[in-house]
C-alpha cells in the first residue's frame, strides 16, 4: 500500500525554481525522511503535500486522495507538525488539545477522553492547566505533536520536529515517533539532523537544488560514499611529510596536519595499519577511526549544487 | 453548512477565551473612545458647541456622542488586526489550514468574536456619555435601528481589520494600518458640522464613509434629519464588508511564503 505518491512535482517562485521534478513513493506504515541542506526545498515539499501551497505541476496522491481534486480528503487523512510549533500560546495545554478535538467534531465525551489520554502519553498532565506560553521548548513540541495526533491521522508530516531541542527532549520525541510507527502510522519526516534520519527512517531521500540526488535505505546511502578511513594526527609538517611519503594512498591536510589512510576501521585492518606504522617508523600523535555515516553521504552528494548526479539505489 | 457554523462557534469560543485573558486589549479599544468623549465634551465642549448649536438649548455632548459611539467600532479593530496577524505569524492559521475544517470558519469565528466584544464595549462608552449629560430622544424602534447601524459598521470594519491582519507581515504593521479605521472619524461630522470646516477638509469629511453613518445614527438617537444619509450608510457598510470579506478570503487562501 502507498501512503504518498508523487510524480513530476514542480514548483517555482517567479524565475526561481524550488522543486524541479520530484518523484516520491512512501509506503504505508513506513518512515520516510527527506534530507537536504537549508533552502533545498524540504519545507516547500511539505507545504505542497499538506495543501498549504499549490504545485505548478505534478500528480500527488496522499492517503488515497488526489491532492488537486480532493484537498479536503487529504486534510482529513493527515496531521502536520510544522517547523515552528503552532500552538495557541494563550490557551492551556488542555484547551489546545480540546480545540483540536472540537474541530474534529469528536463529541464531548470522546474528545475529553482523547485529550486526557494524550496529556498522559506526552507527560503533560501536570502542565495541562498552564498557558502554553509558559512551556519549555520540549513541552511545546510535545504539545504540538499531541495536537496533531488528536484526530488519529494515518499519515503524519513532521517538519524538523526536533530542531532546537536539547538531547533529552530529542530522544523523547524520537520515542514518540517510534511508538507512532509501531501503531502503523506513516511518517513523512524532514530533518537537518542526519542522525535523526539514520535512527528513524526506513527510507531517505536526499534533496538538493530542487531535485532528488539519492534515495534508499540508510545502509544503501552509506554505500554510496567511499568507505571509512583512519585519520592520523601529526604535530609538525615535517613528520606529516614523512608519513605522506610512506602512505601514498593517504589524503593529507596540511592545515590540520592530518593524513587520512583508507581502511574500514575493523580490528584486523587496524592492527595491520599499526604494524605498518611501526615498520615505517611513523609515529602519529593521535589516531581516529572514521566509519562512513550519513554526514559523509550528505556532504558528498550536496557539495556542489549545480549539475547533481542522479543516482538511485535499490 | 452545519460544520461551518460548528467550527465557527468553536473558534469564536477560542477568541472569547483570548479576550478574557487579555482584557486590557479589549478595554483599551473602549478607552480611546471614552477618552475622546471626555476630551471634547469636558475640555473643548463649551468653546466648540457654542459656535453652532442653536441658542443655549443644545448640549454639545448630544451632538458628539453618536460620533464617539461609532468611533468605538473603529477602535476595537486594532485588537482584531493584531490577533489575526499573530495567528498568522505563529503558524496557527497554517495549522488550521491543513485540517479538514470549514475553511472560512477561522475568520468568521474571529469576526463574530470582534462583533460581540465591540457591542459589549460600546455599552461603556454610552454609559460615559450618559454620565456627561447625553440625553437621546429615540423611540425603542429607533434604538433598535441605532444598534443595527452600529453592528453594520462594526461588521464591515472588522472584515477590513481581518484583511489588514492577514496582509501585514508584523503585529506593528497590523496595528498601524488599523489606525486608519480608528482615526478616520476625526475628519468627519463627528465633532463639528462639516460646513464649519475649510473647503478641502469639508469635501473629504462629507464624502468619507463615517459621515453618513454618523448622521444616520445621530438622526436615530437625537431626531436630527437623516435624509439620504441612511442609504449612503448602508451602501458604505456593504461595500466595506464585501471588500473586507473577499480580500480576507483571498489572503487567507494565499499560499504561505509566496
Amino acid at each position: 500500500m502507498t501512503a504518498i505518491e508523487v510524480s513530476g512535482l514542480r514548483k517555482a517562485y517567479g524565475k526561481h525554481t524550488v522543486l524541479d521534478g520530484i518523484d516520491l513513493h512512501v509506503a504505508e506504515g513506513s518512515v520516510f525522511s527527506l534530507l537536504g541542506p537549508n533552502g533545498a526545498g524540504k519545507t516547500t515539499t511539505v507545504e505542497i503535500l499538506t495543501t498549504l501551497q499549490a504545485p505548478d505541476a505534478g500528480r500527488i496522491v496522499v492517503g488515497g486522495h488526489d491532492l488537486a481534486r480532493d484537498p479536503q480528503g487529504v486534510r482529513g487523512a493527515i496531521g502536520v507538525t510544522g517547523q515552528f510549533s503552532a500552538v495557541d500560546n494563550i490557551l492551556s495545554g488542555r484547551k489546545n488539545l480540546q480545540l483540536m478535538a472540537d474541530l474534529r467534531h469528536m463529541g464531548k465525551r470522546a474528545g475529553r477522553a482523547r485529550v486526557a489520554e494524550l496529556l498522559e502519553r506526552f507527560d503533560l498532565v501536570e502542565a495541562a492547566g498552564r498557558p502554553a506560553s509558559t512551556y519549555s521548548g520540549g513541552m511545546r513540541r510535545r504539545l504540538d505533536l499531541a495536537m496533531t495526533l488528536v484526530g488519529t491521522p494515518r499519515i503524519i508530516f513532521l517538519d524538523e520536529p526536533t530542531t532546537g531541542l536539547d538531547p533529552r527532549s530529542r530522544h523523547t520525541m524520537w520515542q514518540s515517533i517510534r511508538e507512532l510507527v509501531a501503531a502503523g502510522t506513516t511518517i513523512f519526516l524532514t530533518t537537518q539532523y542526519l542522525e535523526e534520519a539514520d535512527q528513524l527512517a526506513d527510507r531517505i531521500a536526499l534533496l538538493n537544488g530542487g531535485v532528488l540526488v539519492a534515495e534508499g535505505t540508510p545502509a544503501e546511502l552509506k554505500r554510496l560514499v567511499p568507505g571509512g578511513h583512519v585519520r592520523l594526527q601529526f604535530s609538525d609538517p615535517a613528520r606529516l611529510d614523512v608519513a605522506a611519503a610512506r602512505f601514498a594512498d593517504g589524503t593529507r591536510d596540511d592545515d590540520a596536519l592530518t593524513l587520512d589512510v583508507p581502511g574500514d576501521g575493523g580490528v584486523s585492518s587496524l592492527r595491520t595499519l599499526l604494524d605498518r606504522l611501526a615498520h615505517e617508523r611513523v609515529e602519529p600523535d593521535g589516531l581516529a577511526v572514521h566509519t562512513p555515516d550519513l554526514d559523509d553521504v550528505f556532504l558528498a552528494l550536496t557539495a556542489t549544487a549545480p549539475a547533481p548526479i542522479k543516482e538511485k539505489v535499490r | 453548512m452545519t460544520t461551518t457554523v460548528l467550527d465557527s462557534v468553536t473558534l469564536f469560543r477560542r477568541d472569547m477565551t483570548h479576550a478574557l485573558r487579555f482584557p486590557m486589549m479589549t478595554i483599551s479599544g473602549i478607552g480611546t473612545a471614552s477618552f475622546f468623549l471626555l476630551l471634547f465634551v469636558g475640555v473643548f465642549g463649551d468653546a466648540l458647541g457654542a459656535d453652532f448649536l442653536p441658542g443655549d438649548g443644545g448640549h454639545y455632548v448630544d451632538y458628539i456622542a453618536p460620533g464617539i459611539i461609532l468611533m468605538a467600532a473603529g477602535t476595537g479593530t486594532a485588537a482584531t488586526a493584531i490577533k489575526v496577524n499573530q495567528d498568522m505569524q505563529e503558524g496557527f492559521i497554517a495549522r488550521l489550514r491543513t485540517m479538514s475544517i470549514a475553511r472560512m470558519s477561522v475568520l468568521t469565528g474571529q469576526v463574530v468574536g470582534s462583533l460581540v466584544r465591540t457591542i459589549l464595549s460600546v455599552v461603556l462608552v454610552v454609559g460615559v456619555a450618559l454620565a456627561l449629560g447625553f440625553r437621546p430622544s429615540a423611540t425603542p424602534l429607533e434604538y433598535l435601528a441605532a444598534l443595527g447601524v452600529f453592528a453594520m459598521l462594526t461588521f464591515a470594519l472588522t472584515w477590513i481589520a481581518v484583511a489588514f491582519g492577514l496582509a501585514t507581515k508584523t503585529v506593528a504593521g497590523a496595528n498601524s494600518l488599523s489606525l486608519i479605521l480608528q482615526f478616520l472619524p476625526l475628519i468627519s461630522s463627528a465633532f463639528l458640522p462639516t460646513d464649519s470646516m475649510p473647503a478641502g477638509v469639508a469635501w473629504f469629511a462629507e464624502h468619507q464613509p463615517y459621515t453618513p453613518i454618523i448622521e444616520t445614527l445621530r438622526g436615530l438617537l437625537m431626531g436630527s434629519g437623516i435624509g439620504a444619509s441612511a442609504w449612503w450608510a448602508i451602501g458604505w457598510c456593504a461595500v466595506l464588508a464585501t471588500v473586507g470579506f473577499f480580500w480576507s478570503r483571498a489572503l487567507y487562501n494565499r499560499p504561505r511564503g509566496a
